[in-house]
């Protein structure tokens, strides 16, 4: 059965759905957390570090909503900071000295729209990881499992690949936003839905995306086909040359 | 008796209180400072367009600041048209509307310029196209922008104005953001130079990429320049913020913006600046 955009925004957004806390302990149980950006802080909203994957050191950095409501009040609901985002840059600069590969999971509204946010400078964080993880020489690739909202998602996805799970959004606004900025109109949300071609078969027509991953109800299962994804694709990136990855990353966005 | 004169004087009091008096004044007859409220007849503003006492910038088209930004000026691009990706309701007439108000064919003006005999590739974005937004023709004109500008060993001077995302063009418009930030990288590990003047508003996506990648970033006096809109802010922190919260000589105190430059005096400093490109550079 094909679900609509708006079925597909609220299973993205269901409580069932798999969390980055899941995903890092099934599929890395021997994640080691790596805190702060090394300039101001450590925004609780990315939770990055190392891990092996199938006996491989690899980084992994993944977005946090948090568990409880203090938890989430203090993580922003997943909405990251400036230093959240500089956080990101500094674990990819580091895993680039290494050319160890990097996995991102992103599942965030979009970048903490906050007065404080404003004044450490949240464009000039998101500007500074378009720039620099779009050019850091080894295999970065993210995996939207929620929703994917606008260049606070876009500082998260820009290396050499995205795919999206079956359950997940990824737009350029959330579509409560769109909807009451082009209609005025904040309840037309499913119309909006729609219009705005966020589904991952919408994104997939449109290259934005490489792959969709199937998710079944079990976690176990859907952390698996995770895992297949990875494998595959992480052995196709590692043949590259550093200069065939940044020229391929290159034209995967010069096409748009 | 000076009683008498007093109460037959008409004061200023009685003028503002006809409310019917500003209908009375043409439209477009008298402008206001949006920043300092000072009030300025139109006919008085020249070609730069800014506030005579706070010097504040009004948002004007891509080819009005060229009138007196340069001395010479090739196009780039103009014959490109915009894309129409999500087939939105109503766009393209939108766009018609935008490029008979602007002059030009997206909501950035590209080309090669010169001034005082020093060549640089010039990018201006136009708030008076659909508020300068990111479409995905704005996104082409600027990646061929740079990497024009890579090609041919030159600088490159951008002046930056936007409302952010163009929301009619869905991702594709986000996708511009990474595209232009690519092309930008490349320009600068070719060791060249670039400069951008954040004009009125520059905001959302063009600030969360490349009008903050330069090399030297200048801004308009009180040029809004900020991520988040000021509503989205106060509804997500649930207070009022300043209404200076994102001018520009708000931001350069948090050290994001090298200096704040007057219309009047960017084209003899574009051009003095434009010298420490080192030699690859003009």
């Amino acid at each position: 059965m094909v679900k609509s955009a708006m079925e597909v925004v609220q299973a993205a957004r269901s409580e069932q759905h798999i969390t980055g806390h899941e995903i890092r302990s099934r599929l890395f149980p021997d994640f080691f957390e790596l805190h702060g950006d090394r300039l101001s802080g450590d925004d609780p909203a990315i939770v990055g570090g190392v891990a092996t994957f199938r006996s491989q050191p690899i980084t992994v950095i993944t977005t946090s909503r948090g568990h409880d409501l203090d938890e989430r009040i203090k993580k922003h609901f997943g909405q990251p900071e400036p230093s959240g985002y500089r956080k990101v840059l500094r674990l990819i600069k580091n895993a680039e000295k290494f050319r160890r590969p990097v996995f991102l999971f992103v599942d965030t509204a979009g970048a903490y729209p906050g007065k404080s946010a404003e004044e450490n400078g949240q464009g000039q964080a998101i500007a500074q990881n378009l720039l620099q993880i779009g050019a850091a020489k080894t295999p970065i690739i993210t995996i939207m499992y929620g929703e994917g909202g606008s260049g606070g998602a876009l500082a998260l996805a820009c290396g050499d690949e995205v795919w999206m799970m079956e359950n997940s959004i990824y737009s350029v606004l959330s579509p409560e936003g769109f909807a009451a900025i082009m209609w005025k109109d904040a309840s037309k949300v499913s119309e909006a839905a729609e219009a705005m071609k966020l589904t991952p078969q919408d994104l997939l027509k449109f290259q934005v995306i490489e792959g969709i991953i199937e998710e079944p109800e079990d976690h176990q299962l859907v952390c698996q086909n995770i895992a297949d994804i990875l494998a595959t694709e992480l052995t196709k990136l590692e043949k590259l040359s550093n200069n065939e990855l940044i020229e391929r990353r290159y034209k995967r966005f010069r096409k748009f | 008796m000076k009683l008498f004169q007093h109460n037959n004087t008409l004061t200023e009091n009685h003028v503002k209180a006809d409310k019917l008096a500003d209908d009375r004044v043409p439209d477009g007859f008298i402008k206001r400072c949006p920043k300092c409220r000072t009030e300025i007849f139109a006919s008085k503003l020249d070609n730069y367009a800014t506030c005579p006492k706070c010097h504040y910038g009004f948002r004007i088209s891509a080819k009005r600041r060229l009138d007196w930004l340069v001395d010479e000026f090739e196009e780039w691009d103009s014959q490109l048209k915009p894309s129409d990706p999500l087939d939105f309701p109503n766009y393209q007439a939108k766009i018609a509307k935008a490029q008979k108000i602007s002059q030009i064919n997206e909501s950035v003006l590209t080309g090669l310029a010169k001034i005082n005999q020093r060549q640089f590739a010039l990018g201006i974005m136009d708030p008076t196209f659909i508020m300068g937004s990111l479409g995905q023709m704005t996104g082409e004109k600027l990646a061929r922008l740079f990497e024009k500008a890579t090609e041919q060993r030159l600088p490159v001077v951008l002046f930056a104005a936007s409302g952010g995302a163009r929301m009619q063009e869905g991702i594709l418009s986000l996708m511009q953001m990474a595209k232009v930030s690519n092309a930008v990288s490349k320009h600068s590990k070719a060791g060249l130079l670039y400069i951008v003047v954040l004009t009125d508003p520059t905001t959302g996506g063009v600030t969360a990429s490349f009008a903050t990648e330069a090399d030297i970033i200048l801004a308009e006096p009180h040029a809004i320049v900020g991520f988040a809109g000021k509503r989205v802010i106060e509804q997500t922190i649930h207070e009022k913020v300043s209404p200076d919260l994102q001018d520009a000589e708000n931001v350069i105190k948090h050290g994001f913006i090298d200096n704040i430059v007057k219309r009047q005096d960017e084209k003899k400093l574009l051009s003095w600046l434009l010298q420490f490109g080192g030699e690859n550079n003009g």
